[in-house]
């Protein structure tokens, strides 16, 4: 890797936490923002020439927080504190630094910083974008790729949104247990939101956009380090992985997307399907199930299948109705009812359904279900019926091309 | 005299490499394992994974099980190559070779091994 390849991603590796350092010093998320963007520069000047930094984040947070120091001096027409030359043979000077930086008041930092982000009167999009924004460094141009709009209309979202978490005061002491294991489903609600913005994209073209589930599953692995035996976060990163594992199976060369019965498993990331097993294995040790734990195990039931014959739907079934009475949702009842489909059939199927069609109305997934049920019954014209509900409702071109697929194929019979 | 060269650096750090620059640093690292495997002297290669799947067991009176790794370090234990050298002076230099090929950060730790099962076929 080149210098500054190596050195843009030691910046990026480094963020999360410094930034969460920075937050705690300077109670502010402008300045801590400033004083980051000035020890990157700093970085830019000095690890070419002195090499890196041990620590990268205690050096980050140690040039930060003296830059910022640097411009009240500049202000008041004192001194100026020695240049981070004389800080880079770091043994020395980071020593006390780090050791007042351990992992308690890292995690806590991080966890502050996220929390942040999850302000209940901002949007759920806004706060995954202030997420990548603030916590990620990811730029504004690129946000807005991501989501599909304009510079200046994400520029003018992030804004917003900032604006609002800093009218927010949020306490800086140290969390209790209760308050801290709020936060941690808070933070888990929105990494689950920025997995799923990037591997379902409502509204883009794009149907995996690769970089926000990898984006959320580095945080996820971040704050696991810093949380290791939550039992939740174990899941959520595991069941995180098990999805990811399958994004260059679920669209064909032409774009299209690819169901799972008929998706190519010697495509499946195995790497990311074993350490999520991994990671499985060691939350249900703890024997304290919870939503992403159980999504996790199905996932991973279908991971293990080698084949979509292969396919545990027994275990499947009873997984989606611990995940009922975990956290009741019509779309866990919708995921059941598929279940219920492979083990008895699609008349029973379709019987779940119906209970449901009021709740889903606007759901493009359960059109698409009730349509491929009607087909497998014999019943083409309420087939068509659905499909064509379904298709009204897609929300990316690939959706839609799917249905268009199934309905060519009822024309077909 | 069979050498393990360890292999630490920052895991946040390498777990921000794109996909194009892990798969990048491994390959040129292949060239250097390539190599020692056609002169014999390359043993067991291991990536580990994440410490986030790692579990401790601690021993004692009572063994207590414990979510992660042994140590909260800086820089963690992400893998390691067990290469077979003459000398410390070839170790230092293998060493040398695949950090130069690798051209990342971190540090290697050469430690001399003994097998205690030399017998013991590999899984």
């Amino acid at each position: 890797m080149s210098t500054l390849a190596w050195i843009d991603v030691a910046l990026r590796g480094a963020r999360p936490q410094a930034m969460g350092a920075l937050l705690r010093h300077f109670r502010e998320l402008d300045l801590a923002e400033e004083a980051f963007q000035e020890a990157c520069l700093r970085a830019l000047k000095s690890w070419p020439r002195n090499g890196p930094p041990r620590d990268t984040v205690a050096w980050l947070v140690l040039v930060g927080r003296n830059a910022a120091l640097d411009g009240v001096r500049r202000r008041n027409r004192e001194r100026e504190l020695p240049g981070e030359e004389a800080l880079s043979d770091l043994s020395d000077a980071e020593g006390p630094l780090a050791e007042q930086l351990d992992e308690a008041d890292y995690r806590d930092d991080l966890l502050r910083l996220l929390f942040m982000c999850c302000h209940p009167e901002l949007p759920a999009t806004q706060q995954i974008a202030l997420a990548l924004r603030v916590v990620c460094g990811l730029t504004v141009p690129e946000i807005a790729r991501a989501f599909l709009v304009t510079d200046v209309a994400m520029e003018q979202r992030i804004t917003r949104a900032k604006k609002l978490v800093a009218a927010e005061r949020i306490p800086f002491e140290m969390p209790s247990a209760p308050e801290r294991a709020e936060r941690l489903s808070a933070v888990a609600a929105v990494l689950y939101l920025l997995f799923n913005e990037g591997y379902s994209a409502t509204g883009g073209s794009a149907h995996v956009r690769v970089p926000l589930c990898d984006e959320a599953i580095r945080l996820a692995r971040l704050l696991l380090r810093l949380f290791p035996g939550e039992p939740e976060m174990l899941g959520l990163t595991g069941l995180m992985l098990l999805q990811h594992s399958r994004s260059k199976a679920r669209l064909d060369a032409q774009g299209a997307i690819v169901l799972l019965e008929d998706q190519d498993r010697g495509l499946w990331d195995r790497d990311r399907v074993a350490e999520a097993l991994a990671l499985l294995d060691k939350a249900l040790r703890h024997g304290s199930p919870g939503p992403y734990q159980v999504q996790a195990a199905i996932a991973a039931l279908h991971a293990r299948a080698p084949r979509f014959e292969d396919t545990d739907w027994a275990e499947i079934e009873q997984l989606y109705a611990a995940l009922e009475r975990l956290q009741p949702s019509p779309v866990v009842s919708l995921n059941r009812a598929v279940a219920v489909a492979k083990l008895r059939g699609p008349a029973a199927a379709l019987a779940m359904l119906d209970a449901l069609a009021k709740d889903l109305a606007g759901y493009f997934y359960f059109f698409g279900v009730r349509g491929a049920l009607l087909t497998d019954l014999g019943r083409p014209d309420e087939a068509r019926e659905a499909f064509d509900r379904a298709l009204a409702i897609a929300k990316s071109p690939a959706e839609a091309a799917h249905i268009r697929l199934q309905i060519d194929r009822l024309t077909r019979k | 005299m069979h050498y393990a060269i360890l292999c630490y650096d920052r895991e946040d750090i390498v777990e921000s490499w794109t996909p194009e620059q892990d798969a990048a640093v491994i390959a040129k690292l292949d060239v250097v394992t390539d190599r020692l495997a056609r002169e014999g002297r390359l043993g067991p290669v291991a990536r580990l994974m994440p410490t986030t799947t790692a579990t401790t067991v601690r021993k004692g009176k009572e063994t207590l099980i414990l979510d992660g790794p042994f140590a909260e370090t800086k820089e963690q234990l992400l893998g390691f190559f067990i290469v077979e050298c003459a000398s410390l002076e070839q170790a230092i230099a293998t060493a040398k070779d695949l950090g130069a090929a690798s051209s990342t950060n971190g540090s290697y730790e050469i430690r001399p091994l003994r097998l205690l099962r030399p017998e013991a076929p590999r899984p």
